[in-house]
């Protein structure tokens, strides 16, 4: 038998991603998981087309280096180190919910009812806390660099 | 069926990238550490051109850059699709972004492809 899937518009688009209404916790992780995921591959693009020039010999690598020697780029690597700590941790977090490791266990709905959010909640937050951590280090690198 | 598959290649693309970039992040901002295993022979910054030519040169990290550059143009590639697709574009649309990131992604790996094996033989 034949089945078909019913598409309804995506009415909210872009916008959708912050002013939807009160979403939980998670829904914004989806956003901020979408921005750096965004913010990562802008740069990776650029990335590739710098780093690419090493194989054009010294002076176009050291000519390369020059240009992203600003302080603004210095920034925008830590930047890129933030948005790769956050979404790379997070993407461990939604594998780990996909494979049905982090929704717990199925039980009989007994008033009063659990849901999987109070296993995703505490992992969401444990996630986050080791972000934290890891920004906090990375930010004291990025600091000693730059001085 | 077919879309099941691409998703589950871009969940072990990030998996192979967390390692992976994780191990260039280390290496370029770790240089005091890398520099004992080798990987910044001429000590100071990890960016320095000898260092630089030094990494080049070694097979398995021509290997490593390669994987990387891969895993990570189709992860963010196909990420940038799921975006776009919920959008809420028509078929025809969806095909050209489809065909569009392919061709981007490709010019990108080739590029990126040739750079590391040329750069290994400096």
């Amino acid at each position: 038998m034949a089945s078909s899937t019913k598409h309804y518009p995506n009415r909210l688009g872009i916008v959708g991603w912050l002013l939807g209404g009160r979403w939980g916790l998670e829904r914004y992780m989806y956003t901020l998981h979408r921005v750096t995921g965004l913010g990562i591959l802008f740069y990776f693009v650029l990335h590739i087309l710098v780093t690419s020039t090493r194989a054009l010999g010294a002076e176009w690598w050291e000519g390369a280096m020059v240009r992203v020697g600003h302080p603004i780029f210095k920034i925008g690597e830590f930047l890129v180190f933030a948005a790769f700590v956050i979404h790379g941790l997070n993407g461990i977090r939604l594998i780990a919910i996909e494979l049905g490791w982090a929704v717990g266990k199925a039980e009989e709905p007994v008033y009063p009812y659990r849901s999987s959010l109070h296993v995703q909640r505490p992992v969401l937050i444990g996630v986050m806390i080791v972000a934290a951590v890891f920004l906090a280090l990375g930010g004291w690198d990025f600091l000693q660099v730059t001085h | 069926m077919r879309e099941t598959k691409y998703w589950i290649w871009h969940l072990a693309a990030g998996v192979l990238i967390l390692f992976l970039l994780g191990l260039h992040m280390a290496i370029m901002h770790l240089d005091s550490l890398f520099g004992a295993w080798g990987l910044n022979p001429s000590g100071g910054e990890a960016i320095a051109w000898n260092n630089v030519v030094a990494r080049s040169r070694m097979a398995a990290m021509i290997v490593v850059y390669i994987a990387l550059l891969g895993a990570a143009l189709y992860h963010g590639f196909y990420g940038l699709r799921t975006i776009v697709f919920e959008l809420g574009i028509g078929p025809a649309l969806q095909k050209a972004v489809t065909v569009g990131l392919w061709t981007a992604g490709l010019c990108l790996f080739v590029l990126g492809a040739i750079a590391a094996i040329a750069a290994g033989r400096l």
